[in-house]
């Protein structure tokens, strides 16, 4: 099946999907790259449905918003993922719960 | 002509002492204090000199002060014969009790400071003289009345002091909010509140209007010059130090309610039953007051009746139509009341600090220069011709008689009783024997030299033509030739008293305890000052303190605003006490309420558009 007969609503499905899973990983996984990683996991769910509309009504807005998507999610990572080692290196740790030393 | 530095350079004084007077020695704080206004003094008469006679008035404007809509006050300055005459005095008497309190202060702590606040006095009084419009006038109305809070309590850590200046405030409160009233109405009426414009104006106003100007601005002098009902402070002012009482409370400020209803003369004129008033109000306070000198023991408090009365006679000549007489008595009275208060200083120093006049007597010979320079003033205070208290006085009560007689009646009767008080306080200080233990000395020429200035001016003064000087200004017409008899039954009067002084307190000092025996009840009324004070505090203090204690402070306050107030802070305590569990610090668990509140949102939407549709 050629990719401009696959439906709108499957596109959206699966970015729905990849999205609930980033979002249960965000909740529910304990360990820091976990999480990070599911954090980009919903970016990526967002993009894919950017890609889709944009696909669908023709318009270059939501590829636009896709790679500013991207820029800001490499910049991300780069600062998360130096945080990360940071906070390693000083705690020995990576489980997030442990992470709550500004509640005071 | 530069009128602003006339003020100015009291001005600078106090700030030079006040500020640095506590680092400098007492002759640094001496240049300061007193060049200052001898400076003024000098730039006064350079002024008047330059102006010649002074016919209509020279005004000056520095810049705008206020403007706002049809509001546009300038602070303009401004001289005319009256101005001239007050600065005269103000500026003249000013210097001579500076120069005598060097000597008075001498030995007193916070030298500097009294300094300092005595050339903020010179500063506000010659604002209030120089002022064009009624609100310059009242910037150093105001001021020259906190410079009288602040020397009355200048003996700050005695709580009768700091009693007596927190009263002089409060009732002057009272004189300023009708004065207050009286420039809203005026600004309403005149839409503006320069002198020139609304004496332009006035004549053409409704009676009515005028009237209720005009007695309003009479509550205002009223509290000022210490007339019947708001007297009461003026006496216990005696508490600042004397040359304070000389030159605040008796030479100057409290003749500012004089010059100010004098200045308002054309609104007065055509408000004739404001005029009645004042005339009533001046000869009833000045009756009233001579009785209650008549049995002081405290030589301060007798010449502070004796000035409540002498400011009452001011009225009677300003209600009577006779401004430029008035104003001559503030002048005369200046001189003679300032010499009066300074050679009481004189004595009070002499006696180191007693004021009681039974511990006097005998003092004659001890002090010779202080007796006789206040029996200049004495005389003059009298109406003895041909010292100046006769003449001003003599103005006034031929005017009086005039216009009403009873009021001359009641006026040559306190005449009687004004030479009466003052003799029996100088026979008391200074004849018989002495009664105290104190060892008199005779005061440094710092302080006679002042003293011997006053008495010449007391003697000679009555010469110096200033009604005839001041027609001009307020538009009076030629004297009539003098009435003789009037002027022979004053001083009648005048010598009657003097003479019963000296048969009562010299010749047969046991006459008078008789005497005062025989009227008992009348005595009593008199020496406790009609109890005015008591049913003041009963009538109206006590009710206004229990009122604020109990209802206010108790009920509208505590319950009512803190009530509010606690309320509000109780209840967001509570609210940030639940709400602060939220901020546990687990990312995880902000996480979720970001899902909730998105989830939340979602559906809020669908539903609002499924309602919609």
């Amino acid at each position: 099946m050629p990719l401009n007969q696959v439906p709108l609503s499957w596109f959206l499905i699966l970015s729905a999907a990849l999205f609930a899973i980033g979002v249960a990983g965000f909740l529910f996984r304990r360990n820091i790259i976990t999480v990070f990683m599911s954090i980009e996991l919903m970016l990526n769910a967002v993009n894919l449905s950017f890609i889709a509309f944009s696909y669908q009504n023709k318009q270059v807005n939501g590829h636009l918003l896709a790679f500013f998507v991207m820029v800001v999610a490499a910049a991300e990572a780069a600062v998360g993922l130096a945080i990360i080692l940071t906070v390693f290196k000083n705690r020995a740790t990576l489980n997030i719960d442990e992470m709550d030393s500004m509640k005071d | 002509m530069q009128l602003w530095l006339i003020p100015i350079l009291p001005l600078a004084g106090f700030a030079i002492n006040g500020l640095f007077g506590r680092r400098f020695s007492k002759s640094l704080v001496n240049v300061f204090a007193i060049g200052s206004v001898l400076l003024s003094f000098a730039w006064v008469v350079k002024t008047l000199a330059g102006l010649g006679d002074i016919s209509g008035t020279h005004l000056e404007h520095y810049f705008t002060w206020i403007q706002s809509g049809a509001l546009n006050i300038g602070c303009d300055f401004a001289i005319d014969r009256l101005t001239a005459v007050m600065l005269l005095v103000v500026t003249g008497v000013g210097s001579l009790i500076h120069i005598y309190a060097i000597g008075y202060m001498a030995h007193e702590g916070g030298y500097y400071r009294f300094f300092a606040y005595l050339n903020l006095f010179m500063f506000f009084m010659l604002v209030l003289v120089l002022g064009a419009s009624y609100l310059v006038l009242f910037v150093g109305w105001e001021g020259v009345g906190l410079c009288s809070y602040l020397l009355i309590g200048f003996y700050f850590d005695k709580q009768f002091a700091t009693n007596a200046g927190n009263k002089a405030f409060i009732v002057n409160r009272i004189g300023d909010f009708g004065f207050s009233l009286a420039m809203f109405l005026i600004f309403v009426n005149f839409k503006s509140l320069d002198f020139a414009t609304v004496f332009q104006a006035a004549p053409g106003m409704s009676e009515a209007t005028l009237t209720t100007i005009g007695l309003l601005l009479l509550v205002g002098a009223c509290g000022k010059s210490a007339q019947l009902p708001l007297y009461v402070w003026l006496p216990d002012a005696m508490a600042g130090p004397t040359p304070v009482s000389a030159l605040i409370h008796a030479a100057t400020m409290v003749t500012a309610g004089v010059y100010m209803t004098a200045r308002s003369w054309v609104i007065y004129t055509h408000a004739p039953v404001a005029m009645n008033v004042i005339a009533i109000m001046g000869v009833v306070t000045a009756f009233f007051a001579a009785t209650i000198g008549l049995a002081q023991n405290d030589i301060k408090k007798v010449f502070a009746y004796s000035t409540v009365s002498q400011l009452g006679y001011m009225f009677i000549g300003v209600g009577s139509g006779a401004f430029g007489a008035g104003i001559f008595h503030v002048v005369t009275h200046a001189f003679f009341k300032a010499l009066l208060f300074l050679g009481a200083g004189s004595v009070i120093h002499a006696l180191a600090g007693e004021q009681d006049m039974r511990n006097m007597g005998g003092l004659r010979s001890k002090i010779p220069i202080t007796f006789w320079t206040m029996m200049c003033a004495a005389v003059a205070i009298s109406g003895v011709p041909p010292f100046s208290g006769f003449f001003s006085k003599d103005a006034i009560l031929a005017a009086a008689y005039e216009k009403t007689p009873w009021i001359y009646w009641l006026g040559v009767f306190t005449a009687g009783l004004t030479a009466f008080y003052i003799f029996r306080a100088m026979f008391l200080t200074f004849f018989g024997n002495y009664r105290g233990k104190a060892h008199p000395h005779e005061s440094p020429p710092v302080m006679w030299i002042p003293l011997a200035i006053l008495a010449l001016l007391s003697l000679g003064g009555g010469f110096i033509p200033v009604p005839e000087f001041l027609r001009e200004v307020f538009h009076a017409p030629p004297e009539g030739p003098a009435n003789y008899t009037l002027m022979g039954i004053s001083v009648a009067a005048g010598l009657v008293g003097i003479f019963l002084a000296w048969l009562m307190y010299w010749f047969k000092p046991s006459m008078a305890e008789s005497f005062a025996e025989r009227v008992g009840i009348f005595y009593k009324l008199v020496y406790n000052k009609y109890f005015v004070d008591e049913i003041y505090g009963v009538a109206i203090v006590r009710p206004i303190v229990e009122g604020s204690r109990v209802l206010l402070w108790k009920v509208v306050d505590v319950s009512g605003i803190d009530g509010l107030a606690n309320g509000i802070a109780t209840w967001c305590r509570g609210v940030g006490g639940v709400l602060r569990r939220i901020q546990s610090g687990n990312i995880r668990s902000y996480a979720t309420w970001v899902l909730f509140g998105s989830v939340m949102l979602i559906v809020a939407m669908g539903l609002a558009e499924g309602l919609a549709r």
